[in-house]
């Protein structure tokens, strides 16, 4: 089938997010929006699902805090007790106040890191991986909005020009 | 323009009035003689033994070194004169913890205010009038707490031992703190710390109504300049403050960080108040441009501040209690064996109600949600001032009844009134703020 986008780009990201609404608006559907840096507010404008990643992080931060409760345990109360300033290691809970550096650092290590991993795995982003994004210029000062067509090409474009679209390519693919 | 409804001005004078009726109870209630403070102790602590009475007496006079001398078993005199020296600080104790709460919140704000001046924050600008309408507490709230201090100094109560010529005669320590710790250099550092405090707040709402009639932006930008200079002023005043007014009731003891441990306590408390004074003016048709946004980022820094207060609770408890040296070991040994219920609920209060509650971030849109969390942080951070006045003043014969609630009551009255007096007084939102519409359009 073959089928046809349109990349409309844009210079600044407020003229690129009033752009989103106004072409989400038109009932046309997004496909995505390359951007050289995060636009606070454009998933919520783009209608994108709201993200889980902050429920793999508090699960990342829960098996860091496992890990960490163990990893202290083993260490200093079962392989090696010492007395260290009169405080015993013969209890993990009494010796408990000491460890808590360790398990918080242990849980913010585990969730950011876990979390950051997942994130790149669910981009689909690994070293060596072939760019996506259409054209370079999306990596230094420009937004790109592809969007899918259908037999609308004229309307469209008038939109797309109308929201303050500095450029626009029509791309024509068949698969 | 909002003015102060009747009712909320007839509910604040309600409770200042059953607010002293409580003080006032505590006052009369209060025992004079040795028998009297013996016969109450005995009832009121029918639930402990009295060999834990005695021992946790006897840590007390030993963090207060030679205050009493070492109790044996046979000194029963002595130590009933301890108990009604104690039962005698009480409703002075509940009198000024309450008053340093509400002083402290408005001084909290006042901070706030300062950093989102000095940092052009632009999210801000329309929430400024309820943060000026909150520290306008600063002036009758710092009266009262210099009145208290004054009459400590006149020895009119106990509240701050190095303050009774007695005990500094047999008390090496004391002695030796004696530049510093002085009943007349104590007041002068209070008349600066209030003075700063106070003529900033002056200034900086002077400027900031002047901004909204002006023509350019140089009283922004005055306001600007003058709130980065005060946050030197504050940040240092603060933390002298801090081992002033809190830490020197247990002279012997000092920790580093006791000053960016209040400044949060202050900090959270003043931030839940803000946003609890906002979501109240909200619901009464006021400020129509505060969105949910400007809610969920308040929300946002009452989780944050929630677990930076126990971050530097936990570091103080820490070293401390690893080190176990004993003039500083016997400030949480105190607490630990006298105050397991308000030490340990605080925690829970401070750190693990808002973590759960506030997490996550669709309920830090809800605004009665916020409130509930506000709630329980405030009464939380009262009980970390009440921790950490009573153990030095009171000891075991702590309790949370008439005069404490009393005094709770009477300041909250006092602090209602006359913060939503002042927010009457000027229209709620800023006109000319160079940043007015960057936070109308604030949007998370």
């Amino acid at each position: 089938m073959a089928s046809t986008k349109i990349h409309a780009y844009y210079d600044d990201d407020d003229v690129l997010m009033h752009a989103v609404k106004e072409v989400k608006a038109a009932k046309h559907h997004i496909e995505e929006v390359y951007c050289p840096f995060p636009v606070h507010g454009l998933d919520k404008a783009m209608g994108l699902a709201p993200t889980r990643i902050a429920i793999t992080s508090f699960l990342y931060g829960c098996v860091g805090l496992a890990v960490a409760i163990t990893m202290m345990n083993y260490i200093m109360i079962q392989d090696w007790p010492q007395d260290i300033g009169g405080k015993p290691s013969f209890s993990y809970l009494e010796n408990m106040p000491a460890f808590v550096p360790i398990m918080f650092e242990l849980t913010v290590f585990f969730a950011a890191h876990l979390m950051v991993i997942t994130f790149y795995l669910r981009s689909r982003l690994w070293p060596f991986k072939k760019a996506e994004n259409p054209d370079v210029k999306t990596t230094d000062d420009q937004f790109v909005m592809e969007i899918e067509v259908h037999d609308d090409e004229k309307e469209l474009t008038d939109l797309l020009l109308n929201t303050g679209a500095v450029e626009l390519n029509v791309i024509k693919s068949s698969h | 323009m909002y003015t102060i409804s009747n009712r909320l001005k007839i509910a604040s004078f309600i409770l200042m009035a059953v607010g002293l009726l409580g003080i006032g109870w505590g006052f009369v209630s209060a025992p004079s003689t040795v028998e009297e403070a013996k016969a109450m102790a005995s009832s009121h602590d029918s639930g402990h033994g009295d060999a834990h009475q005695e021992e946790t007496t006897h840590v007390i006079a030993e963090e207060r070194g030679s205050y009493k001398e070492v109790i044996e078993p046979g000194h029963g005199a002595e130590h009933d004169e301890h108990v009604l020296h104690q039962l005698q600080n009480k409703p002075w104790a509940a009198l000024y913890v309450a008053a340093f709460f509400f002083f402290m919140i408005a001084l909290g704000v006042l901070a706030f205010y300062a950093v989102q001046r000095a940092a052009q924050a632009g999210w801000s600008p329309l929430l400024f009038r309820v943060m000026e309408g909150i520290t306008a507490y600063l002036v009758p709230g710092g009266i009262v707490v210099f009145v208290i201090l004054v009459l400590s100094v006149m020895h009119m109560n106990h509240l701050f031992v190095w303050m009774d010529p007695e005990v500094v005669e047999h008390d090496a320590l004391i002695q030796g703190k004696s530049g510093y710790l002085n009943g007349w250099f104590f007041l002068l550092r209070a008349v600066i710390f209030l003075g700063g405090w106070i003529l900033y707040r002056e200034y900086s709402r002077k400027l900031s109504i002047k901004q909204d009639e002006a023509s350019d932006n140089a009283n922004f930008k005055l306001n600007f300049r003058i709130s980065a200079a005060f946050l030197v002023f504050y940040l240092i005043s603060e933390s002298m403050m801090s081992w002033d007014w809190i830490m020197s009731v247990d002279p012997h003891w000092f920790s580093t960080l006791f000053g960016w441990y209040i400044f949060a306590s202050m900090f959270v408390s003043g931030i839940t108040v803000i946003a609890m004074v906002t979501i109240y003016l909200k619901s009464k048709g006021h400020l129509e441009q505060v969105n949910d946004s400007h809610i969920h980022d308040l929300a946002k820094f009452m989780f944050g501040i929630s677990i930076f207060w126990t971050y530097l609770w936990f570091s103080q408890f820490m070293l401390i209690w690893y080190s176990n040296i004993p003039e500083e070991v016997t400030y949480y040994v105190t607490r630990i064996a006298d105050y397991r219920l308000p030490f340990f609920g605080m925690v829970a209060m401070n750190f693990v109600f808002p973590l759960l509650l506030l997490m996550n971030s669709d309920y830090k849109r809800i605004n009665w949600f916020v409130i509930m969390a506000g709630i329980v942080i405030l009464a939380g951070h009262y009980l970390d001032i009440f921790n950490a006045i009573m153990p030095a003043t009171v000891g075991d014969q702590w309790f949370i009844g008439i005069p404490e609630i009393g005094a709770i009551l009477f300041f909250a009255g006092l602090f209602i009134f006359w913060v939503f007096r002042a927010l009457g007084t000027q229209p709620l939102q800023p006109k000319r703020n160079p940043f007015i519409e960057e936070s109308k359009h604030f949007h998370y």
